[in-house]
């Protein structure tokens, strides 16, 4: 094994590297403001301004915000389990981070005779691997909620769990639909199928796409589905025990899953990194990179005001609502897609 | 029920029809008024750099007041005292002694004048029972504070300022008065 | 190295499960043993069996686990077995499964076959879907059946 080690190719270790570091700190920068954009957009959204105090425009909030965070009082209950109680914000960080790793944030440029791709791993189960994750994800609020031991944090837990498995299954099968048409689970595969196709995939998927994104807002535990965390008859939810920077965590975890499932989305649906109307080919490296980067991100962003549009819109959804839209409405809505994709794509096929 | 009014409006109770049932159309009109809303006006007051206009018959704080000369007007006659519904005012009485002319209009003047702001109800008849214009409601009110002593203001509080050495600021307090005055009238 | 640690703590995890006096703490430490084995799968390069592994067994499977757990509110006070011949009977079925699955691997072949590290594709997606589609047809759709009826038993059981 040793000898492996030393084998390796370190300009590749270096490049991931620096990719990784690159990753984090975007999305990290990206939840923050994405704090500061909710609380504008229910601003305006309400008639009024939003932060406009902390810097102008108020573009210095969550700074302050987060500094505020890190100077309250660490409160750990008597009764609760404390490994448990600390592990359960880190583990939700953890996942929110992980799933940024298989994302293609851009095309190929070649830096110094080296190819540089601008995607952490593109392994071969790609898509699946956001799946798992996600999966993991439950576990920070199910283990926080349980420490807590605090019955309110205990029941929003369980509901978080709940939903979450539930609309996993309605958004895997939309999922499959999308994959018999591009045959291939890398992401990156998916986006050059969409470039030198004329079409994004939603227009292929229209359907599939609108439960996927039904289902993205479940599992980022966003309005109209934030029952883990409904203030008006949970308290707070799993993250009532928790206070300075863990719950900072939790809250961080939250707007970083979003940030993260609008790239998905606009990945699988929206042709990732892929200018419309702008031929890449026939501009020279660095710059076709960088429309790329452009051109997701500009996605990404929309969709997240999409999110934010939705949450200051619609009500939250009653328990037992939920589980029927889920497991009524949902998942035999994603089978028909499926079966009817699958029989389209037989009957083109011949 | 027969409705006595001509504003109820009866609940719609008829079944959703297929449209509402699946409610995907009903969720995008409401987000489409939410959208609308981003273009409305504010209607927040950025409030230490703006105030709200205070209506022309507010009641504020007290403005005990002073003549062209900048003498005082009031003459401790304790009419006030005696209109005011809560008890807020108290004053003691003094003799005008020569050599102060300038200072009183009258022979006698208030030597103490404290009205306890926590108690005012801020109804106005202190300014009503003046006979000599010396007493005014102004358009503010008491600023937050944190002790009960600190809201029984004395004389420095209450009086406009002096015309003669501060005429600027007498111009200010004054022009509130008689901006209230025409309200009046 | 990665392999023998890997073992370690799927051992090490596995036996906490047993020995811990928590319901909830042995299922974390079920977790664990459920990545521990994910992560021999990477090992042979099944990545596909990896992910799912995950995807279904610590991500859905345990959960409810945890849910049921967390629901019934067990904790360290409740200690089921206090009949020492329970105890007695459970190590001696326990053993027994474990003579059974010794005799049972010792003489196949796998023992004998190199492990295919890193190398293997079998555990790849397309692979697997042609091998599952093509050679094992039968047994899959087998199962496929034999889960269709379990959920059919437990929508019928839901219904009472």
């Amino acid at each position: 094994m040793s000898i492996s080690i030393l084998a390796l190719d370190w300009a590749f270790v270096i490049e991931k590297m620096v990719l990784i570091a690159i990753v984090i700190s975007v999305s990290l920068i990206v939840a923050m403001y994405a704090t500061y954009a909710e609380r504008k957009v229910a601003g305006v959204m309400q008639d009024r301004h939003g932060p406009n105090r902390a810097g102008p425009f108020g573009i210095l909030q969550p700074l302050a915000d987060g500094l505020k965070l890190f100077f309250k009082e660490e409160v750990i209950p008597n009764n609760s389990s404390k490994w448990l109680f600390i592990l359960g914000p880190c583990l939700a960080m953890l996942t929110a981070m992980m799933t940024s790793a298989i994302i293609p944030w851009g095309g190929t440029v070649e830096i110094g005779g080296r190819m540089i791709d601008l995607q952490i791993a593109d392994i071969n189960i790609g898509i699946l691997y956001v799946f798992g994750v996600v999966s993991m994800g439950v576990y920070g609020i199910m283990i926080g909620g349980w420490a807590s031991n605090n019955k309110f944090s205990l029941m929003a837990a369980l509901r978080g769990a709940s939903q979450a498995i539930s609309y996993e299954l309605a958004m895997g099968l939309s999922l499959i639909a999308l994959l018999m048409l591009t045959g291939s689970l890398s992401l990156k595969t998916i986006v050059e199928q969409q470039i030198n196709s004329n079409w994004w995939n939603i227009v292929y998927q229209p359907l599939g796409f609108f439960i996927f994104f039904v289902c993205a807002l479940a599992e980022c535990n966003r309005a109209p589905f934030d029952l883990p965390e409904a203030e008006s008859e949970l308290n707070m939810g799993y993250h009532q025990e928790y206070s300075s920077m863990k719950l900072g965590f939790y809250l961080f975890a939250e707007y970083i899953n979003m940030f993260i499932s609008c790239t998905i989305i606009a990945t699988l649906f929206f042709g990732g990194y892929d200018m419309p109307f702008v031929d890449e080919s026939k501009l020279s490296g660095v710059t076709a990179l960088l429309t790329g980067v452009a051109a997701l991100f500009g996605k990404t962003f929309i969709l997240i005001f999409v999110f934010m549009w939705i949450r200051w819109t619609l009500p939250r959804f009653r328990y037992d609502q939920l589980m029927n839209l889920g497991w009524k409405g949902l998942i035999p809505l994603a089978l028909f897609n499926m079966v009817l994709t699958a029989a389209i794509a037989l009957y083109t096929m011949k | 029920m027969q409705s006595l009014t001509q504003r109820a409006k009866s609940v719609d109770r008829s079944p959703l029809s297929w449209l509402e049932k699946i409610y995907v159309w009903n969720i995008f009109k409401g987000m489409l008024i939410t959208f609308g809303h981003i273009f409305k006006k504010k209607a927040t007051i950025q409030y230490p750099e703006q105030t709200r206009p205070f209506s022309p018959v507010f009641r504020g704080l007290h403005v005990l007041n002073r003549d062209e000369e900048g003498r005082e007007r009031c003459t401790a006659c304790g009419l006030c005292a005696v209109a005011c519904p809560a008890e807020a005012i108290t004053m003691e009485a003094a003799e005008r002694l020569p050599g102060e002319e300038k200072l009183y209009r009258e022979e006698k003047y208030a030597a103490r004048y404290e009205i306890n702001m926590l108690r005012c109800i801020f109804c106005g008849l202190c300014e009503e029972a003046c006979p000599k214009d010396a007493i005014y409601l102004s358009e503010t009110f008491a600023p937050a504070n944190f002790s009960r002593k600190s809201f029984i203001y004395g004389k420095p509080d209450l009086l406009i300022p002096d015309p003669v050495t501060k005429p600027e600021e007498f111009k200010e307090a004054k022009g509130l008065i008689e901006k209230k005055k025409k309200s009046k009238s | 190295m990665l392999f023998w640690f890997l073992t370690v703590l799927a051992l090490g995890s596995a036996l906490m499960v047993v020995f811990s006096k928590n319901p909830v703490h042995s299922i974390l430490w079920l977790i664990i043993t459920f990545f521990a084995i994910t992560g021999h799968y990477i090992l042979l390069n099944a990545q596909f069996l990896a992910i799912v592994n995950i995807i279904v067994y610590a991500g859905a499977i345990m959960v409810l686990f945890l849910f049921v757990v967390m629901m019934m509110n067990l904790n360290e006070i409740s200690s089921p077995l206090k009949n020492k011949w329970l105890k007695f009977a459970g190590v001696i079925s326990g053993c027994s499964l474990l003579l059974v699955l010794i005799a049972a691997l010792k003489d196949t072949d796998t023992m004998q076959q190199e492990v295919l590290l890193n190398t293997g594709k079998i555990g790849l997606i397309n692979n697997l879907g042609t091998v599952l589609f093509s050679d094992y047809v039968l047994p899959f759709e087998i199962s496929s059946v034999l889960f269709l009826s379990a959920m059919v038993g437990a929508v019928v059981i839901g219904k009472k």
